[in-house]
């Protein structure tokens, strides 16, 4: 009955990588890092193990999800240092900033978040995009996901569009996958930015 | 045989290892942190044949699998705290009319309604003593959503071996965590079935006394006509105020579990050999406390670690070898110290028995850990 779990090492980043995707109950936030795990524990074949905190409330209220990504045996499920945050309303940014790590990078959504604390920051119209361009604000947690992975790859993009479509409801596969699209877009914008 | 990787939560391994098990019926009221095993089992059990059903509250609930049981279903309920607290009448009727259940509670912080959305392990007691009466059965706690799933399976397995309910006790953080593991082939594994009487309904007795203290027990409508009650009864289920049949009925209840530890009881030790130091810990904190002891080795401390994985009945016995070896003891609890008092009563000679605690929700962290070791020094 006891198996060993086969982690095939790929060019990996360090061992651990710690992510939390944080915000208000409702956006997806859990979603997103059951996507972020799976893409990272069945389509990469490392190890990846999710958590998720959050109210009694069924919307609003501070929700937060969390993901590990390692190369090792994950024993405590909790991140302790924070490589990436995501962070798409004030509450959490005020809240979570500090658990990064002096090189770790804050992602905010720049219409939810005024006020960035003196961390590696990123802002990027996450909301809007969902909103506008994809035409449903419900994909923020897709859109989100797209500019985190392409900025980061903690997973790789293949990875978490399958992923995606694993996880999303039946039906809305085209819709999310535009909206991973228009993340991994943004994410390009950037990176082409920092390059100059 | 590694099959296919699954991302799964330790709520849904649950349920995938119950209908792994066998378990035909699911009755239960929703509650945060264990919806997901219902949920879960909703689906999954009309598609093999299984029947399931959402009941008024948890006492109907717990009324309604030890129905479909005596009737010859493998049956579970799964619920948290408050839900727990209604069940434990009808876990009672179980334990003392000797039907097979599993019962689920996914711990989350109390008393009453508590902390919905947070972890505890405050019920680590009230699984012991929830019912009243001077009654044994058996508790399992899982550390992972891998043993989640061979936990249930093991729980349907005692359940059906020693007619008995049987709780298995995950931490929300176990119950809602999702980590990647392997199914194995379903007909791979080694699955108990309660047995069935051989001799014509006129000769069955439903509670004889045999000598391994487990009666066969009869599927309801298939012409064995019996009594079945809460009261206490002699072999043919009737009740009884005799004193020698309320001793052998309350015995049998007794020792079919007890005479079968060896069969029952199961533990996790590591680096027990050389220790001068013991973390004692279960369920998600254990994995803090795991880690918590490689660091403390990698600092050429001596620290081993011990881990009841059947909590109910205790596995004194494996305790017993281990702790007699070592100078201090540290007992990590997410709850103001419940498992602490069975390890003093393992450990007579007073040594030094710490507890180390966390009750506000979260999950105790390997660094409290260490800390609180490193302070008593």
């Amino acid at each position: 009955m006891n198996q060993k779990q086969k982690s095939k090492t790929t060019k990996q980043p360090p061992q651990k990588t710690e992510i939390r995707l944080s915000g208000s109950g409702g956006q997806g936030l859990i979603l997103a890092g059951i996507i972020l795990a799976e893409a990272a524990a069945i389509y990469d074949g490392v190890n990846a193990i999710q958590t998720q905190s959050y109210g009694p409330e069924a919307r609003g209220g501070a929700s937060k999800s969390e993901v590990i990504i390692s190369t090792n045996e994950i024993l405590y499920p909790k991140t302790t240092r924070l490589d990436y945050l995501l962070a798409l309303n004030q509450e959490s940014c005020d809240k979570y900033a500090r658990d990064l790590k002096e090189k770790g990078l804050l992602i905010v959504d720049s219409g939810a978040v005024e006020h960035v604390p003196p961390v590696h920051s990123i802002r990027l119209p996450l909301v809007k995009t969902a909103r506008e361009k994809v035409g449903r604000v419900m994909t923020t947690n897709i859109v989100s996901l797209g500019a985190l992975v392409g900025i980061s790859h903690i997973v790789s993009p293949k990875s978490l569009e399958k992923a995606v479509l694993s996880r999303v409801p039946k039906g809305t596969e085209q819709l999310n996958l535009k909206a991973l699209k228009l993340g991994f877009e943004m994410a390009e914008e950037i990176r082409e930015r920092f390059e100059d | 045989m590694p099959e296919k990787a699954i991302l799964m939560q330790g709520n849904e391994a649950c349920a995938e290892g119950a209908i792994a098990a066998g378990c035909r019926f699911f009755a239960g009221y929703p509650i945060t942190p264990s919806t997901e095993i219902a949920e879960s089992l909703s689906e999954k059990l009309p598609s093999v044949g299984g029947k399931f059903i959402q009941m008024e509250d948890e006492i109907g609930s717990i009324g309604a699998v030890l129905g479909a049981s005596v009737a010859g279903l493998k049956a579970m309920t799964a619920t948290s705290g408050p839900g727990f607290s209604l069940m434990q009448e009808g876990i009672g009727f179980a334990c003392m009319a000797e039907i097979p259940a599993v019962i689920i509670n996914v711990m989350r912080g109390g008393p009453s309604t508590g902390l919905p959305t947070k972890t505890s392990q405050g019920d680590i007691m009230q699984a012991r003593w929830g019912t009243h009466g001077d009654h044994f059965l058996i508790a399992l706690i899982p550390e992972s959503v891998k043993e989640s799933f061979y936990l249930t399976i093991k729980a349907f397995n005692l359940s059906e071996k020693y007619r008995v309910p049987v709780i298995l006790l995950l931490d929300e953080a176990i119950g809602h965590m999702r980590e990647k593991i392997f199914l194995p082939e379903y007909s791979d594994l080694l699955l108990e079935n309660r047995v069935i009487p051989m001799l014509p309904p006129q000769w069955y007795k439903p509670y004889e006394v045999t000598p391994d203290f487990i009666t066969p027990m009869a599927p309801f409508g298939t012409g064995y006509r019996y009594n079945i009650t809460g009261l206490t009864h002699d072999e043919m289920g009737f009740p009884t105020s005799k004193e020698n049949e309320i001793v052998a009925n309350m015995n049998k209840l007794r020792d079919k579990i007890l005479r079968s530890a060896g069969d029952i009881v199961d533990h996790e030790a590591l680096y027990t050999d050389d220790a001068n130091t013991l973390v004692i810990a279960y369920g998600s904190g254990s994995r803090s406390a795991k880690e918590a002891v490689e660091y403390l080795r990698s600092r050429r401390r001596k620290v081993g670690f011990f881990r009841p994985i059947t909590i109910w009945p205790f596995p004194e016995k494996e305790l017993a070898q281990i702790i007699k070896k070592v100078d201090q003891v540290f007992v990590v609890e997410m709850n103001q110290g419940q498992i602490i008092d069975v390890v003093r009563k393992v450990e007579c000679f007073h040594k030094k028995i710490f507890g180390i605690n966390r009750y506000d929700g979260e999950m105790i962290t390997p660094n409290q850990i260490i800390s609180k070791i490193r302070e008593a020094r």
